[in-house]
């Protein structure tokens, strides 16, 4: 991370005085005994604690903070739940974290016009919460679902294994309030679709905290369905899995989710779950919704493609405790790793085409490099996940896996696809972003936020290569 | 000018020395802009198209007709169903796939799946200055940078002329199926499209028109898929809104040569209005308020759509129609007609301020389009 600017460390006490004139006292933190708490988010190798931390109850204060920030030229860190992978509220220690925990309020739900609107320090899961007794659903489903604040998945536009069906967060968002960094609130879409003019909320969602901190959101909801089933197919060697992958889709079929894991990650959940996994390369979970009747008929076609390709298992669930066990050892996949070793998660996206070629290069590597990796991900759509294993207690081990992983990311680049899918750049992935984009790509997106934020105070040291954003930081 | 490589296309916008008119097929002339002509028809091809993942990839310039007929080869569909503007604004020529991204264009079935700017997964395109950028690329799940992807579509030629899009395409279905209401006022329709759309029964179009092709009114709601469960969900639907009296249903191709597709390609293209005079004006709102909204307008016709959330209006000639409609929830464009006001809804003070911004960063001459968005 770039070095604290020392003038506004210097000024700690003022500022802290004058955030706490517009906040009631105990939404200021500054005592760095508590100020740790907010040191790092998922991505825990790495730490710093920021200056203070406030913890705004509403749109105005949000106002307030940003506008006596942007006045005193403090940099500002938005933070949700603090789930990111990718250290996208991770502080420097010359910031103000702006948490948006308190404002987890629901402010309208109309079931009529389907959506719901929300503060956006609630979390996913009880966005769906607060709408499920009216038999209503929040689609996108981020692992971290339980944690993960709104204000999160709009600022890392989050998936989910959900998503082939029914998209991301920028899919299933209508509206936002959003406080830009000099203060000023924009009321953006609403309570109807494709928002007016330029589609600004297409370009904040995603925007990684960059351009405004959203306070409110719009969220489309959805009738849940009558039912859902999933059927587990395992395979000898990926590239047939691969194949079972594409002719479902080219069936016509087109299910909610299509789960993926290689031998590794098999071994690994079922020696922890023991969700009676078969052991072969490769394992598929597909599942699809709907009626009965609908779903038996879906699923006939599915295993009509899954049995010409010569499965070592193929296990359709009958019931609600069948589908359970199916789902089980996909669940706890990061767990279950997790009890190996320390691992890095990636998620670059590839085409659904190179899955085989991707999966062999990426073992190939991990016998250069000598840490053994797994593989779990959304196949439908390519998003990949390769759980590296490491020891972060070996010195050096933390390195070599970061640099495993920079060339499994490259790799995913090479064969048309992208950094991340769903996880963001943050810090992690942001001194690769030339791997992807050409200078006049970045400048273009740098651009952007040059009109939402020309003083760049707003989480600035992400996205961007920070030798790209130096010049715009320093100014 | 034609340029027929996007480095042509470039060296054209970076040598430019006063407005250029971006133009794709030329068959939605939307809004008012001067310039030379600039058409991107020159830059045309489908570079990939992979139908197991999904995704295709086409120059700017290519035909609609020709992205379509090739995804109907390995039965598969852009899923947002552009809508085709040359009966309702009595333009000839081909669409461009470039031109329905650039215009969002989306059709009924932009309920359930998305608009266009949904399905749009990467874009290559030229700034007002002659640089070339690219944006998101041909995978699913991308959030690599800002989306710059969305940021184009639907900015019509403003911020940069695109060279190239991916698309994310979806099967297409086996079996289409209405349920038909028969005889409801505005408001009553509209509730019972809300029904149909908060049940588990997945529609994937919901209009409603008070003029039908009979004259009475009619309310459509659309199913799709396999033909077992169209047939299951089309008797749901009959039985959950039996309140709104006994409906009809359809399935595919009926005796009379009528078929469900075409109902739905005339809701989509808003052929009631075609040969009608008058302005014609899309209003995007909350459904539960676009009867009373319709009823403010003292409209010559209106045809709702995605459950009533959108409204599509014919006007006397010149009127305008945002005075009548006053403050609400969304926003109108006026599609055709010569009413002396913005074309698109004028933007709070602090939206126009980024608007203009942007503007200025990707088109710092003001050359691109010049005045189309306002």
């Amino acid at each position: 991370m770039p070095a604290p600017n020392a003038s506004v460390l210097s000024r700690k006490d003022q500022i802290v005085e004058r955030l706490r004139a517009v906040l009631p006292q105990d939404a200021v933190i500054s005592e760095i005994s508590e100020t740790r708490a907010y040191e790092c988010d998922a991505l825990t190798a790495y730490k710093c604690p920021p200056l203070c931390a406030v913890l705004p109850a509403n749109t105005e204060e949000v106002s307030a903070i940003l506008r006596i920030c942007h006045e005193m030229g403090v940099p500002v860190v938005p933070r949700g739940s603090g789930t990111s992978l990718a250290g996208g509220a991770l502080p420097t220690a010359d910031s103000v974290i702006l948490g948006v925990a308190k404002m987890n309020g629901v402010i309208e739900t109309n079931y009529d016009d389907r959506y719901i609107r929300v503060q956006t320090g609630r979390t996913n899961l009880s966005v769906t919460g607060a709408v499920e007794n009216n038999g209503f659903f929040y689609a996108p489903d981020p692992s971290s679902q339980l944690a993960c604040a709104i204000a999160g998945n709009i600022a890392m536009n989050s998936g989910g294994a959900h998503c082939l069906k029914y998209g991301v967060t920028t899919n299933n968002l209508m509206g936002v309030t959003m406080v830009m960094m000099d203060g000023t609130v924009v009321e953006i879409g609403g309570a109807h679709l494709d928002a007016g003019g330029l589609d600004l909320l297409g370009l904040i969602c995603g925007s990684e905290g960059q351009l405004g901190v959203v306070t409110e959101a719009t969220l489309r909801i959805l009738h849940k369905p009558e039912g859902a089933r999933p059927v587990l197919m395992g395979y000898d060697s990926s590239e047939v899995a691969g194949q079972v992958v594409t002719d479902i889709i080219k069936a016509g079929v087109l299910p909610v989710a299509i789960e993926f894991m290689d031998r590794p990650c098999i071994e690994a959940t079922e020696a922890f779950a023991k969700a009676g996994y078969p052991m072969c390369e490769a394992l598929l979970i597909v599942e699809v919704e709907g009626s009965d009747a609908e779903i038996d008929h879906q699923l006939d076609l599915i295993m009509k493609i899954a049995a010409d390709h010569n499965p070592v298992e193929l296990r359709q669930a009958k019931d609600a405790d069948e589908a359970g066990r199916i789902w089980l050892g996909r669940k706890c996949a990061f767990g279950a790793m997790g009890q190996i070793n320390d691992y890095m998660c990636l998620d670059g996206t590839i085409p659904v085409s190179s899955l085989p070629f991707v999966l062999k290069r990426i073992g190939e590597m991990s016998k250069e490099f000598g840490l053994d990796v797994g593989n779990v991900f959304h196949a439908g759509d390519g998003n990949m996940h390769p759980l590296i294993l490491f020891d972060a207690n070996k010195p050096g081990d933390l390195e070599l896996c970061e640099e495993f992983g920079a060339e499994i990311l490259k790799l995913c680049v090479e064969v048309g696809g992208c950094l991340t899918g769903e996880h963001g750049v943050g810090i992690e992935k942001r001194d690769l972003m030339h791997v992807q984009f050409d200078p006049q790509d970045l400048e273009a997106q740098m651009a952007i936020k040059d009109v939402f934020d020309p003083a760049w105070l707003l989480n600035a040291a992400k996205v961007f290569p920070l030798e790209t954003s130096q010049s715009r930081r320093a100014a | 000018m034609t340029p027929q490589t996007e480095a042509e296309l470039a060296e054209i916008i970076a040598g430019a020395n006063g407005p250029l008119h971006i133009t794709g097929g030329g068959t939605r002339p939307i809004g008012r802009t001067e310039g030379a002509s600039l058409s991107t028809s020159g830059m045309s091809g489908i570079t990939l198209y992979e139908p197991g993942a999904l995704t295709i990839v086409a120059k700017a310039g290519t035909p609609l007709a020709e992205i379509e007929a090739e995804l109907a080869k390995e039965n598969q569909r852009l899923a947002f169903e552009p809508m085709d503007h040359r009966g309702l604004l009595g333009t000839t020529g081909e669409s461009t796939i470039g031109g329905v991204v650039a215009a969002n264009v989306s059709g009924p079935r932009r309920i359930s799946v998305g608009a266009c700017r949904d399905f749009v997964l990467g874009v290559r395109f030229v700034d007002g200055a002659g640089t070339i950028i690219k944006n998101g690329g041909r995978v699913m799940k991308n959030v690599t940078g800002y989306d710059l992807v969305k940021l184009m579509c639907g900015s019509y030629g403003t911020l940069g002329v695109l060279t190239e899009v991916s698309l994310k395409v979806l099967p297409d279905v086996e079996t289409t199926g209405c349920v038909l209401l028969h005889g409801l006022d505005d408001t009553t329709a509209i509730r019972a499209l809300s029904a149909a759309l908060g049940s588990p029964f997945e529609v994937t179009g919901a209009a409603h028109l008070p003029k039908g092709i009979g004259g009475d009114p009619v309310t459509m709601i659309r199913i799709e898929g396999f033909e077992k469960s169209v047939t299951y969900r089309a008797d749901k639907l009959r039985e959950l809104l039996k309140t709104f009296g006994e409906a009809t249903i359809q399935l595919g191709d009926t005796n009379d040569g009528y078929s469900t597709q075409k109902g739905w390609a005339w809701v989509r293209d808003v052929s009631g209005f075609t040969d009608q005079d008058g302005d014609v004006w899309r209003i995007s709102t909350k459904p539960s308020e676009a009867a009373a909204l319709a009823a403010r307008l003292g409209a010559k016709a209106v045809q709702y759509d995605w459950g009533g959330g959108l409204i599509w209006a014919l006007m006397p000639e010149g009127t305008d129609l945002r005075a009548k409609l006053g403050a609400f929830d969304g926003h109108a464009t006026l599609i055709r007609g010569a009413a002396d006001t913005p074309t698109f809804q004028p933007e709070p003070a602090p939206l126009a301020a980024i608007t203009a911004g942007l503007r200025e960063k990707f088109d710092p001459r003001g050359i691109l389009n010049p005045g189309m968005m306002t």
